[in-house]
């Protein structure tokens, strides 16, 4: 490992214990400490990726979560491997594996490289100026658009790392651990407020941590000895936590934050075994303290782009906290005070700084005179106008900047420089703040947006440079001043600090620096991800792009994975300055969550696989698990589909199991149906007002099926309900429907019948059903109830009788949904598979077949049963339905009444419900396949479509139900199914195909 | 996410409950007696305001009551919450 670059300094890192990585490929050494983009520079590696539409050659640009360019692939396990993280964030760790995205066959020599050289033909707007036509080549150009522009890979299998969702409540949050968080972390803690600090570094103090110089005093110490011993102090307190390595993510309404912890993230592969990598926390505070600081802006010039082009106070960072030179011979490009400060470390710590470029006329602050001392070069009023160097920036050009900026005079200077550090001031990191809700306001004199205090959601604050305070003293003193009032504290151990501070003289801002050549022949990049340019966005604006929201799709400016957070405000300025506007007025494009991406697995934490959605199982689940059932998800219950036996299709198993539930018995588990238990004095005009039919004159012990309507005249729901006493009656749902239904009826209850005395209580769970059909239904409950008399004249045909089995009371209804003679027991949950289990003992010699879903359906749909979700979709009336029978004509009102005589409810030429019949018995028609009568005329008019078919064992034909337009009229005429090898014959038939006379009720 | 003060249990979280629509549209007594338009009227009108409006909440995970609410849908603010039959506390 090459120590040139590492400078052994009190840094922050642990230069005893070494780490090896691999960085494509190549094997590396860093230090405990070390971020990967630092352990890459300290091996003086610049050129990390490719850039995404000119795949020109990039390197590490900054330290933080506002890389553009260091963005990288971890790993090669098809299951954990992660793409797209930046090598800025990523702590190294022994065994770290990182690969380049975005470029084939290398980094180093990249075939997509020659998007560089054509880019004079790929500008803003490219792919949709070209890929518009001829419209059918579409598809061609998306593979080879998205061959070409992807950046990482998803991994290709499950992911099977941990994570975890964690609530937190707490009086006060503090985001941010720089020097303004740590201080009103510690004033809220002495306040005595449950408070929560956040950062996302594994280390507080943010820059000022290793700020040691002379020019910045609080309490007479170097600010970064008085922040450390600050910090230090936290310790003490034992209403705060710390919660370092966690990143806030979004700040919702009424101070709902979410934040992710990596708690693995920083270990080797080994160490990471069995712990939860990721975790979600989702935080409630009383009030929330951003303190989420700002990010230095690079300046926008021609070929600003080139690896070893760094944001000054990174080169800062690299140097004082990580002990990293990020060069031998470093230059500094400016137009602000920061980059001094830069420039007084490096010299310290022995790098040589070459010139400092600052583009303003002078300044005497006493950080730039510092600089002065040490002997640092500085040109004043020049601007770089052009930059040389690959893969690795190695000289560039000044020029003197017109005395207006907007041009340049005089002779070109060539530095040679192998790093360049550049500084457009700051941007305070609001995104939170506006994710909250707060409206921003633009400050003329640093061009910057920052919280609009008139305008911020109550129960927050923002303080520090986020809220555009940038001078040390600032920072300090408002922060104190601010978070007193803000928490209502009166004194605190804060109140005699004294900040003595290097204060900026003298400002200057160019957006878009010139140079001396013409625009069209520079590459002053804005989003160095995307690669849209200076250019880019004039050439929006030209093409009549006004708003800042859409200049930025149009260009892409912003839209990478870091969102654009270094030069959002430049594409603005550029904007205001190219349209005479002001910066205020135009706004800023939305921040929307999440501030840094999130990996999904965070996101859903532990709902995956089974914890995905809850699963619903019947009593006798088990049995038809041991039976080998098919099942099928209906909602959330899970219920047999059908049983197959001795390796039956499911087709055959259906047949069979349908033509034995005609021929003697079969047995369905239909405990899933919802069940609705009602009561009270006004039950019976309660379910007048929600069904369509009639119930006052429902006798005691007598059942009823009912339709339940919406407001607009639609079918909802239906089912039988049985009438046990006086005031008492139990309904039955469709078992997708029984949640809504009740909450349905609840809503009705509440808010528009409250005077009705009425209750309603679910009992789905509570009660089993066991449906047994078949000519000998009728002898098998015999069996299991020798003491209940069954003739047709004490228990017909929709009646229930209370009975016991075994001592345990149970209700028989006589209800059918096949058409035959049936009976349901419903029974107490728990005894229900042993009733089953009986059931089936009884039944043997009867050959009782058990039947799942689909056989109930095939045997309903011979009878025209209609199944509401299947063969309705919410569009269709009862009349649509041909149960024009079932809505009473007595009844004043009820729900959906009014709606079923509106003039479009009255149209006679509405899809309408009727039986199909295919010419060639044998053949099945698909659910959902359209009909139509004319298949010549264009365009082809579609008449409905198939909702239910099947193939009947017991009329030994195709049978189907479907939604047809007009349909009532139609019976007896041919349509057309088409389909895509051939055209089916079909004629409209009445709905009822099986026992039209209903004799097999009472068989 | 909402605080929300459900008139009967109290502060509980957004997750408990779901939103209903527009409150104080009054299901006509007399549905029989309406014209289509009238009937269309209460069927399918409903205000969209940028601002304060009135709204049905149903605590939905919780005691299943329903109530109402003042929200400005502006910024989200809360501004009353009330029992259903209860006048609105605010204008």
């Amino acid at each position: 490992m090459s120590n040139e670059l590492r400078i052994n300094k009190n840094n922050f890192i642990d230069q005893t214990v070494r780490i090896s990585f691999k960085f494509n490929g190549k094997k590396l050494f860093g230090f405990k400490g070390d971020t990967l983009a630092s352990a890459l520079l300290a091996n003086d590696i610049h050129l990390v990726g490719r850039s995404f539409k000119y795949h020109r050659p990039r390197g590490i640009m900054t330290c933080g979560s506002e890389e553009p360019n260091a963005i990288v692939q971890i790993g090669s396990d098809p299951a954990s491997t992660e793409p797209n993280v930046r090598a800025t964030e990523i702590e190294l760790y022994e065994g770290l594996e990182a690969f380049s995205q975005n470029c084939w066959p290398s980094v180093n020599f990249d075939v997509g490289g020659i998007n560089n050289l054509l880019s004079p033909i790929l500008p803003a707007g490219f792919y949709y100026k070209t890929f518009m036509w001829p419209a059918s080549f579409w598809e061609k150009y998306e593979f080879f658009i998205r061959y070409s522009a992807g950046l990482g890979k998803s991994p290709t299998k499950a992911d099977d790392d941990l994570y975890d969702h964690q609530y937190a409540h707490c009086d006060a949050l503090v985001i941010g651990g720089g020097i303004s968080g740590v201080i009103s972390a510690k004033l809220a803690a002495e306040k005595g407020l449950d408070t929560i600090l956040i950062d996302d570094k594994n280390f507080l103090g943010g820059s000022t941590i290793y700020q040691d110089e002379e020019s910045f005093k609080i309490n007479n110490a170097n600010s970064n000895q008085w922040l450390a011993r600050e910090i230090e102090s936290l310790k003490s307190y034992k209403n705060l936590v710390i919660k370092s390595r966690t990143s806030l993510a979004a700040f919702h309404g009424y101070n709902y934050l979410l934040a992710r912890e990596a708690l693995t993230d920083h270990l080797s592969v080994h160490e990471r075994k069995n712990k939860i990598r990721q975790r979600l926390w989702k935080i409630r505070a009383q009030k929330v303290i951003i303190a989420s600081g700002s990010i230095e802006r690079p300046l926008i010039f021609n070929n600003n782009d080139r690896p070893g082009i760094i944001l000054s106070s990174s080169i800062k960072k690299y140097i004082d906290y990580f002990g990293v030179k990020t060069g031998n011979n470093i230059s500094l490009f400016t137009n602000n005070d920061s980059a001094y400060e830069t420039a007084i470390s490096l010299s310290k710590s022995g790098v040589n700084v070459n010139v400092i470029i600052d583009i303003r006329e002078n300044s005497d602050s006493n950080i730039v005179k510092e600089a002065q001392k040490l002997g640092i070069k500085i040109l004043w009023g020049h601007t770089i106008v052009e930059t040389n160097g690959y893969k690795r920036i190695k000289s560039f050009e000044a020029m003197k900047l017109s005395s207006d900026g907007g041009n340049i005079v005089g002779n070109k200077i060539k530095f040679n420089s192998d790093c360049i550090g550049i500084s457009g001031g700051w941007t305070p990191m609001v995104h939170l703040y506006t994710q909250s809700g707060g409206k921003l306001q633009f400050k003329s004199n640093d061009n910057i947006f920052i919280p609009d205090e008139t305008k911020t959601p109550s129960e927050q604050i923002s303080v520090g440079s986020c809220n555009g305070d940038f001078e040390l003293d600032d920072v300090v003193n408002n922060t104190i001043y601010n978070v007193k009032k803000f928490i209502s504290l009166d004194k605190s151990s804060y109140d005699k600090i004294n900040v003595n501070c290097s204060k900026e003289s003298s400002k200057k801002n160019i957006w878009l620096l010139p140079s001396d050549k013409p625009l069209h022949k520079t590459k002053p990049f804005l989003d160095f991800q995307n690669d849209s340019t200076a250019k880019d966005v004039k050439l929006a604006l030209r093409e009549g792009f006004k708003s800042i929201e859409h200049v930025k799709r149009y260009t892409t400016t912003g839209m990478g994975t870091d969102q654009g957070k270094l030069s959002n405000m430049h594409a603005l300025g550029i904007i205001a300055d190219t349209t005479g506007t002001n910066m205020g007025e135009l706004g800023t494009t939305t921040f929307r969550p999440p501030y840094t991406p999130l990996t999904f697995g965070t996101i859903v934490g532990r709902n995956v696989g089974k914890f995905f959605d809850h699963t619903r199982k019947t009593a006798i689940h088990n049995w038809h698990v041991d039976n080998k059932a098919e099942f099928e998800n209906v909602g959330q219950w899970k219920r047999p589909w059908y049983f197959p036996k001795n390796g039956e299709t499911m087709h055959e198993a259906v047949q069979r199991e349908s033509k034995a539930a005609r021929e003697s018995a079969g047995i369905l588990d239909a405990s899933t149906l919802g069940k609705i238990d009602i009561q009270g004095s006004d039950a019976s005009e309660f379910l007048n007002r929600v069904y369509t039919n009639a119930w006052s004159k429902l006798a005691i012990g007598k059942c009823r099926y009912g339709l339940m309507l919406n407001e607009d005249g639609m079918v909802y729901d239906d089912g039988v309900t049985t009438r046990l006493a006086e005031n008492h009656y139990i309904m039955t749902t469709t078992t997708g429907g029984a949640a809504n239904v009740l909450s349905k009826l609840e809503d009705y209850l509440q808010t528009e019948w409250p005077e009705l005395d009425v209750y309603l209580t679910t009992v789905t769970d509570q009660y089993s059903t066991i449906s047994i059909c078949g000519p000998n239904s009728k002898n098998i409950i015999k069996k299991i109830i020798p003491d209940l008399n069954l003739s047709d004249e004490n228990f017909p045909h929709m009646s229930f009788k209370d009975s016991k089995i075994d001592g345990v009371d149970c209700r028989i209804m006589r209800i059918s949904f096949t058409g035959e003679h049936s009976y349901e027991i419903n029974i107490q949950s728990n005894y229900a598979n042993d009733v089953w289990k009986a059931c089936m003992d009884a039944g043997k010699e009867f050959n009782i077949t058990p039947y799942g879903t689909e056989t109930m359906h095939l045997l309903r749909a011979e009878k025209g049963f209609i199944i509401t979700g299947q063969d309705t979709d919410g569009t269709l009336t009862p009349s649509d339905l041909q149960m024009d029978w079932i809505i009473s004509k007595k009844k004043y009102d009820f729900i959906g009444k009014r709606s079923l005589y509106r003039s479009d409810t009255i149209r006679e030429d509405r899809k309408q419900l009727v039986g199909l019949l295919t010419d060639d018995p044998k053949e099945v028609l698909e659910e959902g396949a359209q009909l139509v009568e004319d298949i010549n005329k264009e365009p082809v008019e579609m008449l409905g479509h198939v909702t239910s078919s099947y193939y009947s064992p017991n009329l030994n034909k195709s049978i189907a139900l479907a939604i047809v337009k007009s349909g009532k009229k139609m019976k007896g005429k041919k349509l057309i199914v088409p389909m895509e090898e051939k055209n089916i014959n079909v004629t409209i038939t009445d709905t009822v195909f099986y026992d039209k006379e209903n004799k097999r009720l009472n068989a | 996410m909402f605080i929300i003060n459900c008139p009967y249990c109290g502060k509980r979280d957004q997750v408990e409950f779901s939103c209903g629509g527009e409150a104080h549209i009054e299901r006509p007594k007399q549905p029989t007696e309406l014209s289509d338009d009238q009937w269309a009227e209460y069927l399918f009108m409903r205000k969209n305001i940028k601002g304060v409006q009135f709204e049905r909440w149903n605590h939905t995970h919780g005691c299943r009551k329903w109530f109402n609410m003042v929200r400005d849908t502006s910024n989200d603010k809360i501004h009353a919450t009330y029992k259903m039959g209860e006048k609105p506390p605010i204008k």
